[in-house]
């Protein structure tokens, strides 16, 4: 039996007389690689900050991990993680630093922090770099380390905006062993991504139009569907239904 | 509490591994202090003085050559007009002008009162009022020895009368320790603390840490928590410098020193915040906070330019800077020694301040979240 942790019903975000996000609904499953895509200014990211609980709904509802996205964002926090494109981690801190950091925001004990640590770092294969800046890190494995720490705590979810941007294709390729593995582990991927080689690693795929989900299925089905080989045609045709300009 | 500690901990290492702006915050205080104290204890020498003695006799001879016996003064001009002065001060001649009254022996000796004006050259508000020491000390000194020679008739007063040209009040001369004190205490509270919010938005780590279970007031306080600490080692190391090295006394209260520093504090970090959530970039809330607290700290406090000397538009705009009330309440209780009841109103306006910049700090704060 599939369990369902993300849930929104006709979810719409309105800022004055734009529409951001316009009634979605899906459902995301535990242990799921959810591909999340749209254009820019599509609404991905007005949706992701609603169900982080970083934003509130205009209209419909929504639930994560159990808990309503409009009155209990606090206990949606607990059971997430986040890693943005953006925002690696702390790069005047040491690698070992970042990680702690992250334990006790999410209130792991002094224990779990240490055990934790070393777990990591061992699978990583860093356990030579747990005393460097994370600045002198090359990117790939900024990146490799940060969605561990995403994942540190064990949330029943984790959000991905934009993972893996600026890194070369083979790099992404070791990142998306990572997620693999954590989706193993039964926790939910909710990943956005501008790259379609990724969208094909997704179980299931929704393609954002103009704040509109024009699209949700396995890459597969969604390739069949369109006629077309690649997600990436299957993403052109789509995207040039948009009216919204870029940006 | 303990994502609070975590949180406390990570501050307070972003501070420590950046060591050249934390030996910066921590040295600029001593420095400041340092070149304001030597600025205003330097010594003036070598004075230029001109003298206009209309009556020319005897009395006015006598102090005159007293005066460029006077290593502090140079005698450079004997003024037959007084309408010279004006032109020598212009084409900066002279520093300060020695002038006699028009019949000074026999008003001295008949009255027992002769009248010497000193005019000074007050834009180096400083050193005017080295110059006027000077004077008067050489003044009273001969009038002390000609109450000796004439000890049977009644004892001569000389009058000095002086006047500061440029700058009558002479306000500035003490309020820099205040003044220093106001300035360090913006500037590490409200501008350090709205860069290093600012600089988590810039980066995308705002949006990971509000997505994380810690409460936003956590984030800020944690945030708040090292500078408060660091002012605070500012704020000693200024009253230490201020009591050991440039010897002025604390008058007042310590206690109450301390609380109007505290909610001092306050004030500033509420600045900062206030800043840090209408700002995104750490470019701009470094521009902000210059253009908005160095500047009017400098100006507006009274701490370079007296304010009773200001247009009537500069006075009223000076009302709504903290630190001008900060350096009036730190120069009543430090300098001048009075008891707490004299800084109430500065206390109030502050405390007021206070309140009013966290709510709306925290408000606007909140309300960027969503």
């Amino acid at each position: 039996m599939e369990q369902t942790v993300i849930l929104t019903e006709n979810l719409t975000k309105r800022f004055g007389n734009f529409t951001a996000v316009d009634h979605i609904s899906f459902e995301v499953h535990r242990g799921e690689i959810f591909g999340f895509l749209g254009a820019n200014g599509a609404g991905k990211t007005t949706a992701m900050r609603m169900l982080c609980g970083l934003s509130r709904p205009s209209e419909g509802r929504g639930s994560v991990a159990g808990f309503d996205i409009a009155r209990q964002p606090e206990q949606i926090k607990r059971n997430i993680g986040y890693m943005s494109q953006k925002f690696s981690l702390y790069e005047d801190l040491k690698v070992w630093e970042n990680i702690r950091l992250f334990g006790g925001i999410y209130g792991l004990s002094e224990r779990q922090i240490a055990e934790g640590t070393d777990r990591l770092l061992r699978t990583l294969d860093f356990e030579a770099e747990r005393n460097t800046l994370v600045k002198s890190l090359p990117l790939g494995w900024k990146q490799k380390l940060a969605f561990s720490v995403a994942i540190f705590h064990a949330p029943k979810i984790v959000f991905l905006d934009e993972p893996t941007g600026g890194v070369d294709p083979s790099t992404r390729r070791q990142f998306w062993e990572l997620i693999y593995d954590a989706a193993e582990r039964g926790i939910t991927v909710f990943v956005t991504t501008h790259y379609m080689d990724e969208a094909e690693y997704c179980n299931r795929v929704s393609i954002m139009v103009d704040g509109r989900i024009e699209a949700l299925d396995s890459p597969r089905e969604l390739k069949r569907r369109f006629q077309a080989e690649s997600m990436d045609q299957v993403f052109t045709q789509l995207a040039r239904r948009a009216k919204r300009s870029e940006g | 509490m303990k994502q609070f500690f975590s949180f406390v901990g990570k501050e307070f290492r972003h501070i420590f591994r950046d060591r050249r702006t934390m030996l910066i915050l921590l040295a600029m205080p001593v420095v400041l202090i340092i070149l304001f104290g030597f600025a205003i204890t330097t010594e003036v020498n070598h004075v230029r003085l001109a003298v206009y003695a209309p009556s020319n006799d005897e009395l006015t001879r006598r102090i005159t050559e007293r005066f460029s016996a006077n290593d502090y003064f140079d005698i450079v001009e004997t003024v037959r007009d007084p309408k010279q002065i004006d032109a020598l001060f212009r084409r900066n001649r002279i520093d300060a002008v020695l002038l006699f009254g028009h019949d000074f022996q026999n008003d001295l000796m008949h009255t027992g009162q002769g009248t010497a004006r000193l005019i000074v050259d007050g834009s180096e508000p400083n050193s005017a009022s080295m110059m006027t020491t000077y004077a008067e000390n050489i003044l009273a000194g001969y009038r002390a020895e000609l109450a000796a020679e004439n000890a049977t008739s009644l004892s001569p007063t000389i009058l000095p009368q002086v006047k500061l040209l440029y700058n009558p009040q002479m306000k500035s001369a003490y309020s820099f320790v205040p003044g220093v004190m106001g300035l360090i205490l913006i500037l590490i509270c409200a501008m350090m603390t709205s860069i290093s919010i600012v600089r988590e938005k810039e980066r995308g780590s705002m949006e990971v840490l509000l997505v994380s279970p810690v409460r936003p007031i956590a984030i800020i306080l944690a945030k708040v928590v090292p500078y408060f600490c660091i002012s605070t080692v500012n704020l000693i190391s200024i009253l230490l410098l201020t009591v050991y090295v440039l010897k002025v006394p604390i008058e007042g209260s310590l206690f109450w020193l301390s609380l109007l520093s505290l909610v001092y504090i306050f004030v500033a970090l509420a600045m900062g915040l206030l800043i840090s959530s209408l700002l995104a970039t750490q470019v701009t809330a470094m521009i902000a906070s210059g253009l908005l607290l160095m500047l009017p700290v400098m100006v507006l406090s009274g701490m370079i330019f007296p304010i009773e000397n200001m247009p009537g538009i500069l006075q009223a705009l000076s009302t709504i800077v903290p630190a001008r009330w900060y350096v009036a309440g730190i120069k009543k209780i430090m300098i001048e020694g009075l008891p707490v009841s004299y800084v109430l109103k500065e206390l109030g306006i502050l405390s007021l301040m206070a309140l009013l910049l966290i709510t709306a700090s925290l408000k606007t704060f909140k309300n960027r979240l969503e």
